[in-house]
């Protein structure tokens, strides 16, 4: 399969992070965000040493968020990262210039020894439509053409293009080049058909945020992905679907819902208005929800689950979100590398 | 506890004049709680544009959070054209898909006739009910009969506003007593 994804590697697992400055709930104080981004930085480090596949940074422009500039963050993971593959996760390419783009995850491509992936989101707290001079009103269109000309660049050296919210580009030459000739690219999926719907027309692989409710709702947006990708002439074995999600271990399912609640859902009350009630929280432990919180047992099963209905080759858990002290972080790491990920990669190998 | 009255509309006074009365009546029977009025006619609200209400500024984000933050909203609106007045809808669309969960939330209406009592059971509680509000059923209708330049003159008008504060506030405070018991059940 394209896009450097080996199925005798079994599903891939990573992390990523939002890059959330937000307080621990328990104390009510906030690290400085130079410790937030060292940490972060660290936190890729000892990703790779537990044998984790991926690790990947995200671009917020709001309140209690410090990786805005997330492809800085990135450059410095390229550099202290070897083998860990390294993607923006997401980047919010509307706002931004598709070729600064594309230059800057080249570099860091070519930093970290062609490890690098890029995916392109489309903003699902807008702020920083206003932040760097962009109209809400032309929410859809800045996706569609700045994503497509970043894709042409990605296939194209030299290219002449022309659009309505960047200036022409007359035999442009667009460098440093990735290492692998092309970086590969992905679109990020929120919570609706029509985006899932839009990769798949395209031929673009599909990263998907499902962040609560049953695996069998989101199982719908990764069939229609699919349909889509058929629809549009691609043959969907050969686009591979990620999925992200909420993560959280503990030494027992009961411990982990204890310790993360305060985690999800102050920093959701933070970021995106409302948190989560006690009840639907508990139900994120049942194997029918698609929140990985449990004992590591309890989250292999609910991986494995998830990858018999999705059938998906990469997941990737945020397990940093809402202040989680750094020690826990590292804890929670090496539940991973110890129990977790052999178990998923015994079952999942081909 | 935090209770909002929402007056829903821009044009008129019946509402804004029910909702003062609604004011006194909520800081008289329950002083220890909080009572914040918002009169769309005072606000320069912008209409929907579907991003997240925080990224709201102004008035705007004012009355989006404000709502968002509330235990309890006491809805007052007109009637026109046989529906809600488009600045009240665009406050729903302002606000999260269940925005109005765990919130407690009910009705007074004011119309120019009494053809009109069947709108708020008709095209107000179907939005509120998707919005996940737990809803007083029992709404207070009021129409130009019960007002004179700008007073309510109907005397039982002031012991159905009363005792639509009194339900508003029962259920909202039966609701806490509800939650709390809920999610004492889990060890989180």
């Amino acid at each position: 399969m394209k896009y450097g994804l080996d199925p005798s590697n079994g599903l891939e697992f990573g992390l990523y992070t939002l890059g959330d400055h937000l307080p621990n709930p328990s104390t009510g104080e906030r690290i400085p965000a130079s410790q937030r981004l060292n940490e972060i930085i660290e936190l890729s480090q000892l990703a790779e040493q537990a044998g984790i596949d991926f690790f990947s940074v995200g671009e917020s422009h709001q309140d209690y968020f410090t990786t805005q500039a997330h492809s800085v963050v990135l450059g410095a993971i390229a550099q202290a990262t070897e083998k860990i593959k390294i993607a923006s996760s997401s980047t919010i390419i509307s706002t931004l210039d598709p070729v600064r783009v594309f230059e800057d995850f080249a570099t860091i491509d070519l930093i970290s020894g062609g490890r690098t992936e890029l995916i392109a989101g489309r903003a699902s707290r807008t702020g920083n439509f206003e932040l760097l001079g962009y109209s809400l009103k032309d929410y859809e269109e800045l996706y569609e053409e700045k994503f497509n000309l970043l894709r042409q660049i990605n296939e194209q050296e030299v290219l002449n293009w022309s659009g309505n919210f960047r200036a022409p580009l007359r035999d442009a030459h667009i460098l440093p080049r990735p290492m692998h000739g092309e970086l590969p690219i992905w679109r990020a999926v929120g919570g609706h058909p029509a985006s899932a719907m839009k990769a798949g027309y395209e031929g673009v692989p599909m990263f998907f945020a499902a962040l609560g409710g049953p695996v069998s709702t989101f199982k719908n947006t990764v069939d229609t992905f699919r349909q889509a990708a058929a629809q549009g002439g691609h043959n969907p074995d050969e686009l591979p679907v990620s999925m992200a999600g909420f993560f959280y271990p503990g030494e027992t399912t009961q411990e982990a819902l204890r310790e993360s609640y305060p985690f999800f859902n102050e920093g959701m009350k933070k970021t995106n208005g409302h948190g989560f009630s006690k009840q639907m929280f508990a139900q994120g432990a049942d194997p029918r929800s698609v929140m990985n919180v449990g004992s590591p047992q309890q989250i292999i099963e609910k991986i494995l689950y998830q990858h018999e209905t999705f059938g998906h080759q990469r997941y990737i858990a945020q397990m940093d979100f809402g202040g989680v002290p750094f020690e826990k972080l590292k804890k929670n790491i090496d539940m991973i590398g110890e129990k977790i990920l052999p178990e998923v990669k015994k079952h999942t190998k081909k | 506890m935090r209770i909002v009255g929402l007056a829903g509309s821009k044009v008129g006074s019946k509402t804004r004049t029910a909702m003062d009365y609604v004011k006194e009546s909520v800081e008289r029977q329950y002083p220890d709680h909080t009572f914040t009025l918002i009169d769309l006619s005072d606000n320069d609200v912008e209409f929907s544009d579907g991003r997240n209400y925080l990224d709201y500024k102004g008035d705007t984000g004012y009355v989006a959070q404000t709502i968002m933050e509330a235990d309890a909203v006491l809805i007052g609106t007109p009637i026109f054209q046989a529906s809600i007045p488009a600045t009240l809808k665009n406050i729903f669309d302002l606000l999260p898909q269940d925005g109005l969960e765990g919130k407690i939330v009910s009705i007074y209406a004011t119309a120019g006739s009494d053809k009109h009592f069947l709108i708020p059971e008709q095209q107000l509680k179907p939005i509120l009910g998707y919005m996940k509000a737990q809803i007083v059923q029992t709404y207070v209708f009021l129409n130009d009969e019960d007002f004179l330049n700008k007073k309510i003159i109907s005397d039982d008008v002031f012991f159905r506003l009363d005792r639509l504060v009194e339900d508003t506030m029962v259920l909202t405070e039966t609701y806490r007593q509800i939650r709390e018991a809920e999610d004492a059940k889990y060890d989180f």
